[in-house]
């Protein structure tokens, strides 16, 4: 059984500001087969955690560690992480001028798998993926994200999660912007690849919403950098009526 | 941009200053020209046309005693495009166009015979013709590209192996002629090229005109077009990829001179490598007569490493208030990391991921060239340049 876990993490961001602590002692452990959503306040790190999970360079690791199935994660590349089987299902993903959706997911899947994908089944498997997610076919011969709206960049997000079938997928703020019903679009892609690969999900969002269509195993409330409380599905039911008012948000920020 | 006001004596520049200072040329198509080398003094890279390029590296093309024979052309038999050789004094010789520079002029007064490409027929051919062999001695060529009345053809003109070559291109598109014109340029290492091309555009004719820059120490090609007659079209197209040492330089003047013309101009380059270096000016001007003028020109530069330089510098003159459209833009940017990391994210490797970047960044340009078989052989190419051959 895969597992992901994450010990004492600190990390700092460089700013203009100078260094900045965003993590502060993160503690998870996710299985293989669980969905954990992260949720918290604007600036509380959780799309640090994301990006920091993923490799991207803007974020430094000061303490802690990242474990896959006991592999240092943190020694990896960004693409080593994916190969090794990490997902991130960007919040903002960036256009690619002049590479198609088709090239791209192709070049991908090569990436990870190590070898082509036989030419029948996957033009297959992305024309039924494409269509579970409701895009349309000329969405293949469109530039990666060129010209999408914010409903069309996160399906697209969803479409690579299903087609390159990762382990463990970070979805950061996958929710936001989405209207109702791409919102459903989005959650059912999602349920159908932990039906198809029992991937371990991390699901970070700001808000409830989500949590209707994806039903969350654990709920970790992050505040200031930290996880300030976790509990099961009930957690967030709460913080649908309250908020995050009782975390004393405004008193964690201030002590920085 | 859409002031109608005549110029007056009073206009400071336009007549010159009473202690008989430098007064610079006003407007583009009033440049000095002549087909005489004499007539231009000895270039010493301050003048405008030259000052950023490096003079120093073919003082021979511009200022010493070319070889005006004939060079080794091969190319395939194509119907509707016959390849002969004409006399100095045939008519079509400077009639699309004379030298605005002395490595231009020195050319022109040297070459023996011109080449004549000569398209005929309505239906699409694609006809290479191909240059080497032609040495690391000062060359003088002259081609004339001649498209009958209404007929339809993709001309390339290749230039591989060594070359020190100065020349000029003219390119006659007949009305209602549909023509593509891609000048390749794939020299060796050591080889230098500096070509003008002019291009005279007829009434309702279209111009597609092609420059892509890959091989060679220093490569300056200069194509103007003359939209000379109502309805001409011209699609101008370039696409470059400096390495480190590399001087790739084109500036594109478009002069439209009659009614309802349409001018497109796009080039992207690319950049990688200590010292490569890229020149790339636009002149648009748009006169009097020129009413109903829909024109656009751009400038994309890709750096891909430190210790490059790009120069980007469009121009836009404008002598009539009735146009329907003219605008320019020029970025010149860093290869974004961004693009890499979500590349990366999806188990890319890096190498392979850059290279999917800098292609998409120029496949725009190579996917308008209208022939699958050359956008494979180019998109080869740029794959090459990236692997660093």
């Amino acid at each position: 059984m895969s597992v992901l876990e994450i010990k004492n993490l600190h990390v700092n961001v460089e700013t203009d500001q100078g260094t900045r602590e965003i993590l502060r002692g993160v503690d998870l452990v996710i299985n293989k087969g669980e969905i954990h959503a992260i949720m918290g306040p604007n600036g509380s790190g959780k799309s640090t955690l994301a990006y920091t999970i993923a490799g991207h360079p803007k974020y430094t690791v000061v303490q802690g560690e990242i474990l896959l199935d006991g592999e240092n994660v943190l020694e990896m590349t960004v693409d080593e992480r994916a190969r090794a089987g990490l997902f991130l299902a960007m919040q903002y993903p960036v256009e690619i001028p002049g590479v198609t959706v088709t090239n791209f997911l192709r070049t991908a899947k090569t990436a990870i798998d190590g070898q082509a994908p036989s030419v029948r089944t996957w033009v297959k498997d992305v024309r039924e993926s494409m269509s579970n997610l409701k895009m349309d076919k000329a969405f293949a011969e469109r530039n990666v994200n060129e010209g999408f709206s914010g409903g069309e960049k996160k399906r697209n997000e969803i479409l690579q999660l299903e087609l390159l079938k990762p382990n463990f997928a970070v979805l950061d703020e996958t929710d936001s912007g989405l209207d109702v019903d791409a919102l459903k679009v989005v959650s059912e892609g999602v349920n159908r690849a932990m039906a198809s690969t029992g991937l371990g999900v991390l699901l970070i969002t700001h808000y409830t919403r989500i949590l209707r269509y994806i039903k969350p195993d654990f709920v970790h409330v992050f505040v200031a950098g930290r996880i300030a409380e976790q509990g099961g599905p009930e957690l967030a039911d709460r913080l649908e009526e309250e908020g995050y008012d009782r975390y004393n948000v405004a008193e964690a920020a201030a002590a920085e | 941009m859409t002031s109608t006001a005549m110029p007056t004596a009073e206009q400071h520049g336009l007549v010159a200053h009473t202690d008989g200072a430098f007064v610079p040329v006003q407007t583009r198509s009033e440049r000095f020209r002549s087909v005489n080398v004499d007539d231009f003094a000895p270039v010493n890279g301050r003048e405008h046309e030259w000052k950023l390029s490096p003079v120093a590296a073919f003082a021979d093309l511009t200022g010493g005693e070319l070889d005006g024979s004939r060079p080794t052309i091969e190319t395939t038999d194509v119907a509707g495009v016959a390849i002969s050789w004409i006399a100095r004094t045939d008519a079509r010789i400077g009639s699309a166009g004379i030298p605005e520079e002395r490595a231009s002029a020195n050319a022109w007064s040297t070459f023996g015979e011109s080449l004549l490409v000569s398209v005929t027929g309505e239906d699409e051919k694609v006809a290479v013709i191909t240059r080497s062999g032609l040495g690391s001695a000062p060359r003088a060529a002259h081609t004339v590209i001649e498209a009958a009345p209404f007929s339809r053809a993709l001309i390339v003109l290749r230039g591989i192996g060594d070359a020190r070559l100065s020349e000029n291109v003219e390119i006659l598109v007949g009305e209602g002629a549909s023509l593509t014109v891609v000048s390749l340029q794939e020299w060796s290492d050591d080889s230098v090229h500096l070509a003008s091309q002019f291009a005279r555009l007829s009434r309702d004719s279209f111009l597609k005109h092609i420059v892509v820059s890959l091989g060679g120490k220093v490569v300056r090609v200069n194509p103007s077009t003359h939209l000379a007659e109502q309805g001409a079209d011209i699609e101008a197209l370039g696409l470059y990829f400096a390495d480190a040492g590399q001087h790739l330089e084109q500036q594109v003047f478009v002069h439209h001179d009659a009614p309802h013309t349409k001018s497109r101009v796009t080039y992207k380059g690319a950049l990688q490598g200590s010292g490569a270096r890229t020149v790339w000016i636009g002149d648009v001007l748009i006169g009097q007569k020129a009413t109903g003028t829909d024109s656009y020109e751009q400038n994309r530069n890709l750096v891909l490493t430190d210790g490059t330089r790009a120069d980007s510098v469009p121009n836009l003159e404008i002598e009539t208030g009735d146009i329907a459209g003219a605008g320019h833009a020029s970025a010149t940017g860093r290869f974004d990391d961004e693009q890499l990391f979500y590349l990366m994210a999806r188990g890319i490797r890096e190498d392979e991921a850059r290279r999917l970047v800098v292609r998409g960044f120029l496949t725009e340009i190579v996917q308008k060239i209208g022939s699958p078989e050359l956008e494979a052989r180019l998109n080869a190419a740029v794959e090459a340049e990236l692997q660093g051959n």
